[in-house]
């Protein structure tokens, strides 16, 4: 049985994730390194699907890898690179895996990649997909056509609790409810007045669905101007910003910002644990798992 | 002879108005009269998470979000309320089949609201 469902529908625990480095060289040597170092901590980890449009290993193989190599992925499919068949494929690929949790996203667009002139897909739209895993789970393809036994999905999505149009986020979090999501991912968001509003909105009308913010790790404010300059989508306020480039530990002053935040958003309502990113080639994984009052698992 | 000629007048009133991209099953009323399949992934269950900061899109940084127009549009404009009430239905996939032919069409004879046989929604819409 997956984790995250045992964890999130059975138990009170607060649940952590993160994000599987993408895989281009280095086979199972690689898969295992980032293995050992991610399984003490997270319960599930996402096997992306060409992450900001860039190509890597495929979600499915890469989850695969992940679970052979203990990790619990969360399998991600993105609407950008493949039609309704292959979208059902690929979930079907991991149902034939035993891979149960599956997150259906929009996909950042083909020109966020390093090859923007490719075809962009959209055949159908995370909605739409998170709606399809579901039927699939009553036994049927789209088609209509039978799957005996039905694969026993555990469906998450995820959505941008700080980008416009605000209000609409919080209906848009019932829709994904409705249409079969247990649980949202968010966006990486720097601001605590928003995602307030939109975790209360979220637990006023669909309570029974989890959010699970983001919080990312880093060591200066060079990856918070990149993140607020090149990431359409998130917004970091310069005041935020200043305060880390104007510090005279960086570092340290990037940290104590992650740990307000995390802390922050592990008290809203709704929230059931912290997506963390972004910390390869970081060592602040260990202590800010610990300062949260976390210890290795197992 | 209806078949060919109810298309082209479609597309020329709609066209100008809505930057109609003549999908066949028109949504428009559901949408705030916003032509969803103006956004550059064609999505018609909402934006997505790319919406500028400044209200524009992710993939065209000069143009405002579809949705963020099709939103503001259900809540401000006089519309009637069931088709307010629609904004929130999940809508299903895009028959590809029916791209160029005349929605009006397709809504006299129901054809737009056909969708594959495994499709079920769990909020009533069809």
């Amino acid at each position: 049985m997956s984790q995250m469902r045992e964890k999130l529908e059975n138990t009170n625990e607060v649940v952590f994730t993160a994000e599987f480095p993408s895989l281009d060289g280095g086979g199972m040597a690689k898969v295992e390194k980032n293995a050992a170092r991610l399984a003490p901590w997270f319960v599930g980890v996402n096997a992306t699907d060409n992450p900001a449009a860039h190509a890597h290993a495929s979600n499915t193989a890469s989850a695969i890898a992940m679970k052979m190599h203990g990790i619990e992925p969360i399998m991600q499919i993105v609407c950008r690179d493949k039609n309704r068949l292959a979208i059902q494929a690929d979930m079907m690929g991991a149902a034939l895996h035993g891979i149960d949790n599956i997150s259906l996203l929009t996909g950042d667009d083909v020109t966020a990649g390093d090859e923007p002139e490719s075809r962009r897909v959209f055949d159908i739209d995370s909605t739409q997909a998170i709606n399809i895993a579901r039927i699939i789970t009553t036994g049927k393809y789209l088609s209509g056509r039978k799957i005996e036994p039905a694969p026993d999905f555990y469906i998450s999505a995820v959505e941008n609790p700080a980008a416009p149009p605000f209000d609409y986020r919080i209906e848009r979090a019932l829709k994904k409810y409705r249409a079969g999501a247990k649980y949202l991912q968010l966006q990486i968001c720097y601001h605590p007045d928003r995602l307030e509003k939109f975790c209360a909105g979220v637990a006023k009308i669909a309570p029974d669905l989890k959010l699970i913010p983001t919080i990312v790790l880093v060591k200066s404010s060079k990856p918070m101007s990149f993140m607020n300059d090149k990431v359409p989508g998130i917004d970091i306020p310069q005041d935020t910003i200043n305060r880390v480039s104007s510090a005279a530990d960086q570092t340290e002053e990037a940290y104590k910002l992650t740990v307000e935040l995390a802390k922050h958003a592990m008290t809203l309502p709704s929230v059931r644990g912290l997506h963390v990113t972004d910390f390869r080639h970081d060592d602040s994984l260990e202590r800010f798992m610990y300062d949260l009052g976390q210890k290795p698992r197992n | 002879m209806l078949k060919k000629l109810l298309p082209f007048v479609e597309h020329v009133i709609k066209k100008p108005v809505w930057d109609c991209r003549m999908c066949g099953q028109c949504v428009l009323h559901s949408t705030g009269m916003t032509c969803p399949m103006t956004c550059p992934k064609t999505l018609r269950n909402g934006p997505c998470g790319g919406v500028r900061e400044n209200g524009n899109c992710e993939v065209i940084p000069d143009m405002p979000c579809v949705w963020l127009k099709a939103y503001d549009r259900k809540v401000f404009l006089p519309l009637p309320t069931v088709w307010k009430d629609h904004f929130n239905e999940l809508r299903p996939p895009v028959d590809m089949r029916l791209q160029g032919s005349s929605s009006w069409i397709n809504l006299v004879t129901k054809r737009d609201q056909q969708t594959p046989a495994g499709w079920s929604t769990t909020d009533g819409a069809h």
